[in-house]
């Protein structure tokens, strides 16, 4: 029986809701795992912040070339009609309103739609790279994460503790038990696993959970 | 007019202690491994071009390129949007023992300040940072009902680039993802000085193909088979 959905699970998930022809950026390290699963038959554009537009996937090793990377600093390839650009047009096209879906990873989130997401406070080097820029100009700014922290205190939470990356700009949240929608400053739980209850959920979200239309069984697949 | 400089110290000649240098590349796609090599060879020789202020978006990785400028101890500052690496030892030592200072610099906004400063804009507003740490200290105003951060354009004593290839008149092509920040480094330094792969006659490049049109740039010279950054650190050169 499924308890929480794994980050493959996740990441699955937040790819169904992905529309054809969409331009989309995926945050390093987990969101980079959206692009796994995106439904066949459906096109989508991956924006990189360091210039390229329509990559595909990694070459095969020893294949690389180390100019052609992405934000990520990864190496990747170029699907036919990519195209590269300076810094300036990759981030107009981010804050100018044109990406359709950014997927970003978080620390917490608000239910007013707060962001913190690139510091855990000081004592460490600050390095906030694309993240601040990201939360602005997509049309929907989406987290995948875990419902809990490693200590299973609530991630998403009534006000963030932690240095925020963006106000109020958090759309959708995917998380390891449910779906939830950011409306008017208030979280509204779309999908959830079939096996906890919507009491078992609120207990570990630290805000309201809002109940507004159907709630949705959350069914993902083995992935 | 004369761009094209025979070798790599004549064209770094004038880079000297104290100045903001502005260095192309994003990670290792696009660092021009050979200019900055010349100058920690030249630090590490006479001292000098050392105090320096080094605007690039990362902070150096392993040992070489900009890493190898902050363990020779010629930086003073970075700045910077995301001073970590697989190897962020260089910077992260120094900065955690106050050696280094950083002005850390969301990624967007570092690129539209350069921008703005090769452009004559003195100030810009930006959603970005809004209600964060980063926009602390800085004007907020409120343009059709949404508020934004302003922020000041961000130029340069020197850039130093690594373009593919260049013409006589300095105009530039770049590979691949390779031109990240420094079409706009270009503009926004008094002196660009370009390391390109090729050099080629006026004429040599399609006007319709010129990635950074000549007039950003100073000088150029030639680095063929051009070291990169990340194949170095893949390979385990140490500086």
């Amino acid at each position: 029986m499924t308890t929480k959905l794994s980050n493959a699970q996740i990441a699955w998930r937040a790819a169904q809701d992905i529309p054809d022809g969409a331009y989309v950026n995926l945050g390093i390290g987990f969101p980079e795992m959206v692009a796994k699963f995106k439904p066949d038959g459906r096109e989508v554009i991956y924006h990189t912040e360091n210039g390229v537009l329509d990559f595909g996937e990694a070459p095969a090793e020893g294949e690389e070339d180390w100019d052609l990377i992405n934000a990520g600093k990864k190496a990747v390839t170029l699907n036919p009609g990519a195209s590269f650009f300076h810094h300036a047009d990759s981030f107009a096209m981010v804050r100018g309103g044109h990406l359709d879906v950014a997927i970003l990873g978080a620390y917490e989130v608000a239910e007013n739609g707060d962001l913190a997401n690139w510091s855990t406070g000081p004592g460490s080097v600050p390095a906030v790279g694309g993240a601040m820029d990201l939360v602005h100009g997509a049309k929907r700014v989406c987290v995948i994460t875990d419902h809990v922290t490693k200590k299973g205190t609530p991630k998403l939470v009534k006000k963030c503790s932690l240095p925020l990356t963006g106000v109020g700009c958090v759309t959708t949240v995917y998380t390891s038990l449910a779906v939830i929608d950011i409306v008017d400053g208030r979280f509204v739980l779309r999908e959830k696993l079939p096996t906890v209850s919507i009491e078992e959920l609120q207990a570990v979200t630290g805000a309201e959970l809002v109940i507004d239309g159907p709630v949705v069984d959350l069914i993902v697949p083995e992935v | 007019m004369k761009k094209v400089y025979p070798g790599i110290e004549d064209a770094l000649a004038d880079v000297q202690d104290g100045m903001s240098v502005m260095i192309g590349g994003f990670g290792g796609s696009g660092a021009p491994i050979e200019l900055i090599h010349s100058l920690v060879n030249r630090y590490r020789e006479t001292g000098s071009p050392g105090n320096l202020t080094v605007i690039n978006n990362n902070a150096g990785n392993g040992a070489i390129g900009i890493a190898a400028m902050i363990y020779a101890g010629m930086v003073k500052k970075m700045v910077c949007s995301f001073p970590r690496s697989s190897d962020p030892k260089a910077f992260t030592d120094k900065y955690l023992a106050g050696e280094i200072e950083l002005e850390l610099v969301p990624q967007g906004t570092l690129a539209e300040r350069i921008r703005a400063g090769g452009a004559g804009i003195p100030a810009f507003y930006t959603p970005t940072s809004y209600g964060t740490l980063v926009a602390e200290g800085k004007p907020i105003a409120e343009f059709d009902g949404r508020k934004y951060v302003q922020e000041r354009w961000l130029k340069a004593d020197v850039a130093i680039i690594k373009a593919d290839i260049a013409d006589t008149k300095g105009n530039l092509t770049f590979n691949k993802a390779a031109r990240n920040f420094s079409p706009l480094m270009a503009m926004a330094a008094k002196l660009t000085i370009v390391q390109a792969r090729k050099v080629v006659p006026a004429s040599g490049i399609d006007p319709e193909h010129v990635v950074t049109p000549g007039i950003f740039v100073d000088r150029v010279v030639e680095v063929s088979d051009p070291k990169q950054e990340e194949v170095l650190l893949r390979e385990g050169v140490k500086a």
